[in-house]
C-alpha cells in the first residue's frame, strides 16, 4: 500500500503543498492534528502538519519548507508518485469551542496547521483576528485563506516588502494592550517566534496555544524522543500534544533538543546533493 | 458461517501475532492492523539483530500470512480507526495487543539533555529505522565513547550491547539494587559480561552534568545499600550519605521501564483500565469490560516478557472462539 500524491503546488519559494491519497487520515483528522510519514525502505519517520483533509476525496493536504535531506527528497517527488508510509492522524485535537475573541498568529509555514483551527474557531461563533508574518513577501503563504477566515488579517515581514515592517509580535502586542483583548491566542510557527510570542501574552495572561514540531519516530507514544517540559512535566507531543499551553512549555530546551542531529542531518542533506 | 467470521488484532507484536495465528488455524477470517510500518511491534523495533535475527522474525510473519491473514501497516487504531469502526466494518470480535508505550523517565535534573535516549528510542532508531546503516538510511543515532545504561533489565542488556556494537568504548549498566536484583534473565546478563559491559550496581543516578554544549558530560551518582525488604519483596535500596560521585560518561540510555501505551484506552472511554493505565482483562480469556473486546501482552499486564504475551494471546484466541461460537 502506498500513498498517492494527487496534487502538488509550489506555494513559495522552498514552500510546496501535497494533496496526498490517505483515506483514513483524512476522514479522521481533526484540526491540530498531524501525520508522520516515510518515504521509502530506507527513509526517516517524519512528522508534518495537515493544513486541509477533503473526506469525500479521500485526501490530505500537507505543507512544508524544504529543510532538510528528507523534504528536499520528497519536495523532488511528483504528481503521481507515491510516499511509502503515511500514519495518522496523530495527536490531541485542538480544543474548538466558544472563546469570544481569538487571535491567530502564524509564522511562514504555521500558516498551514494554523488554518483549519482557526476556520473550525470561526465557525464555532469565536471573533478571529489573524497575524501572518514571514522574513519577506514571497514567503507569505495562504493569505486569502486566512483572511476568509479572519475579520481582520494582518500582515508582517521581517524586511518590510509586504504589510507592517517587523515581527508579528507588535501587533499582537497592540492588539492586547487596545480595547479588545484577546480570550486566547493560538501560536504557530518556528519555536523561537511561539517563544516571543508566549513572552507577549504571558504579562496579560492571555491563554496561548501553541503546537510544537519535536524530533519524532514513531508519533504514537512508543519511543519518548518528542518529550518536552510542560509547566515542570515531562510531557509527549505526540500523544500528550502536539498542542500545549504555550505560558508553560519549556521553549529553550525544545529549540536545543531540536538541535540534537545536526551534524547528521547535513551530512544526510550533502550526501543526497551529491548524488543528484 | 464460523469460516467467514472476521477478528480484528490490534497490534503486531508478540501477543497479536500469537492470537491471529491460532484464530486463523480455527478458520476466522482474521486481519491484524499495525501503527508502525512494519510488523512485529517489540520483536522489530525492540529485540535486537542479534537475539532475534529479522530473517527469522520475516519468516514467523509470513508463515502466519499464509494461513490467510491479512496485515494492514500504518493502521492506528485509536486514530485512523476506532473500536467502534472495527464493529461497524463486521469484525466479530478484537484483540488488543497494543503493548507497553510511553516510556519512564527518571525525574532526575538533566534528563532531557541531547545525549540521553530512552531505551525505545535508542533501539527503535537502530532496530526498526537501521541507523547503524547511516547515511546509507536516513535515521541517524548518536552513539558516544562511554554509555550508561540506567537498569538491569533484558532491555538495557540489549542497549548496553548495542551500544558496544556501534563503536562505545565503555558500556556500563547502572543499577540502584544489587546483583541478586536485577530483573534480566541470568543469561541476558552473562551474554552482556562475555561481551564486555561493565555494572555499577547499588549506583542510583541523582543528576545527567551538562557538558555545556547540550550534550552529556557525566552522571552523577549516588551509592546505595540494601535496607529491609520493600512492597515487591526485594530488599529497599538505601542510599549511603556524602556517597554520590561522577561517571565520566558522555550517553545515557534510561531503560526503566514503560507504562501502557495511552492511545486507545482514551479513544475508547467503555474501556475499563487500572489507575497505571492498563486495560483491565481477565488474566485467564483476555475479556475486557467491552463485550467482543479482549487485551493481553503489555498493555493488560504492564511491561512483562514475549512468552507470557504470546501465552496471553493464545488464551485470548479460545476464548474469542468461544464467545463466536455462542454468538
Amino acid at each position: 500500500m502506498a500513498y498517492k500524491i494527487l496534487e502538488k503546488e509550489e506555494l513559495a519559494p522552498g514552500i510546496k503543498q501535497y494533496d496526498i491519497h490517505a483515506p483514513r487520515v483524512a476522514e479522521k483528522f481533526k484540526p491540530g492534528q498531524f501525520l508522520v510519514i516515510r518515504l521509502h525502505e530506507k527513509g526517516e519517520r517524519i512528522p508534518l502538519t495537515i493544513a486541509m483533509a477533503d473526506a469525500r476525496a479521500g485526501s490530505v493536504r500537507i505543507v512544508f519548507q524544504e529543510m532538510g535531506k528528507t523534504t528536499f527528497e520528497l519536495g523532488a517527488m511528483n504528481k503521481g508518485d507515491s510516499i511509502m508510509d503515511v500514519l495518522g492522524p496523530l495527536g490531541v485535537p485542538t480544543e474548538i469551542k466558544k472563546y469570544g475573541l481569538v487571535a491567530g498568529v502564524a509564522g511562514g509555514v504555521g500558516a498551514a496547521p494554523l488554518l483549519p483551527i482557526l476556520k473550525a474557531l470561526k465557525e464555532t461563533g469565536n471573533r478571529v483576528i489573524t497575524i501572518l508574518g514571514s522574513r519577506t513577501k514571497d514567503l507569505l503563504i495562504f493569505r486569502r485563506e486566512l483572511e476568509k477566515v479572519s475579520s481582520e488579517l494582518i500582515i508582517t515581514t521581517d524586511d518590510g516588502t509586504a504589510g507592517e515592517k517587523g515581527f508579528v509580535t507588535f501587533p499582537l502586542k497592540r492588539i492586547i494592550e487596545g480595547k479588545n483583548k484577546p480570550d486566547a491566542v493560538w501560536a504557530i510557527g518556528p519555536l523561537i517566534m511561539m517563544k516571543n510570542i508566549c513572552n507577549v501574552t504571558r504579562n496579560d495572561g492571555v491563554r496561548t496555544f501553541v503546537s510544537l514540531n519535536p524530533i519524532m519516530l514513531d508519533g504514537t507514544g512508543m519511543c519518548g524522543c518528542c518529550r518536552v517540559t510542560v509547566g515542570g512535566h515531562v510531557k509527549f507531543s505526540c500523544v500528550d500534544g502536539p498542542e500545549f499551553d504555550g505560558l508553560m512549555v519549556d521553549f529553550d530546551e525544545i529549540i536545543v533538543r531540536n538541535r540534537r542531529f545536526l551534524e547528521q542531518e547535513r551530512i544526510s542533506y550533502e550526501k543526497y546533493k551529491n548524488s543528484l | 458461517m464460523h469460516d467467514v467470521t472476521k477478528v480484528a488484532i490490534v497490534g503486531s507484536g508478540p501477543a497479536g501475532l500469537t492470537c491471529a495465528g491460532d484464530l486463523a488455524r480455527m478458520g476466522y477470517r482474521v486481519t491484524v492492523f499495525e501503527s508502525l510500518h512494519s510488523t512485529g511491534g517489540v520483536l522489530r523495533y525492540g529485540i535486537p539483530e542479534f537475539r532475534l535475527p529479522k530473517a527469522i522474525l520475516d519468516f514467523e510473519v509470513e508463515s502466519i500470512k499464509s494461513l490467510g491473514v491479512e496485515v494492514k501497516v500504518n493502521a492506528l487504531i485509536g486514530g485512523s480507526y476506532t473500536l467502534e469502526d472495527l464493529f461497524k466494518e463486521g469484525y466479530k470480535a478484537v484483540f488488543i495487543g497494543t503493548g507497553a508505550g510511553l516510556p519512564y523517565f527518571m525525574g532526575v535534573k538533566g534528563e532531557n539533555l541531547n545525549g540521553v535516549y530512552s531505551a525505545n528510542e535508542f533501539l527503535t532508531r537502530v532496530n526498526l529505522l537501521k541507523a547503524y546503516e547511516f547515511p546509507e538510511y536516513d535515521t541517524p543515532v548518536k552513539i558516544g565513547k562511554k554509555i550508561a545504561v540506567i537498569g538491569a533489565g533484558n532491555v538495557s542488556m540489549d542497549c548496553a550491547r548495542v551500544s558496544l556494537r556501534l563503536g562505545a568504548e565503555e558500556s556500563w549498566i547502572v543499577y540502584r539494587r544489587s546483583d541478586a536484583e536485577m530483573p534480566a534473565r541470568a543469561e541476558e546478563i552473562e551474554n552482556a559480561k562475555e561481551e564486555g559491559v561493565k555494572f555499577s550496581l547499588l549506583t542510583l543516578p541523582v543528576e545527567v552534568l551538562s557538558d555545556g554544549k547540550s550534550g552529556v558530560r557525566a552522571l552523577r551518582c549516588i551509592k546505595m545499600k540494601l535496607g529491609e525488604p520493600d512492597q515487591s519483596g526485594r530488599k529497599r535500596p538505601v542510599p549511603i550519605e556524602g556517597s554520590e560521585f561522577d561517571m565520566d560518561i558522555d550517553t545515557v540510555i534510561v531503560a526503566i521501564g514503560q507504562g501502557p501505551n495511552p492511545l486507545l484506552p482514551r479513544k475508547t472511554p467503555d474501556l475499563k483500565v487500572t489507575s497505571h493505565g492498563n486495560i483491565v482483562a481477565d488474566p485467564q480469556t483476555g475479556k475486557t469490560s467491552i463485550e467482543g473486546v479482549y487485551a493481553g501482552g503489555d498493555i493488560a499486564t504492564g511491561a512483562a516478557t514475549v512468552i507470557e504475551a504470546m501465552g496471553a494471546g493464545k488464551r485470548a484466541a479460545r476464548a474469542i472462539d468461544q464467545y463466536i461460537k455462542k454468538l
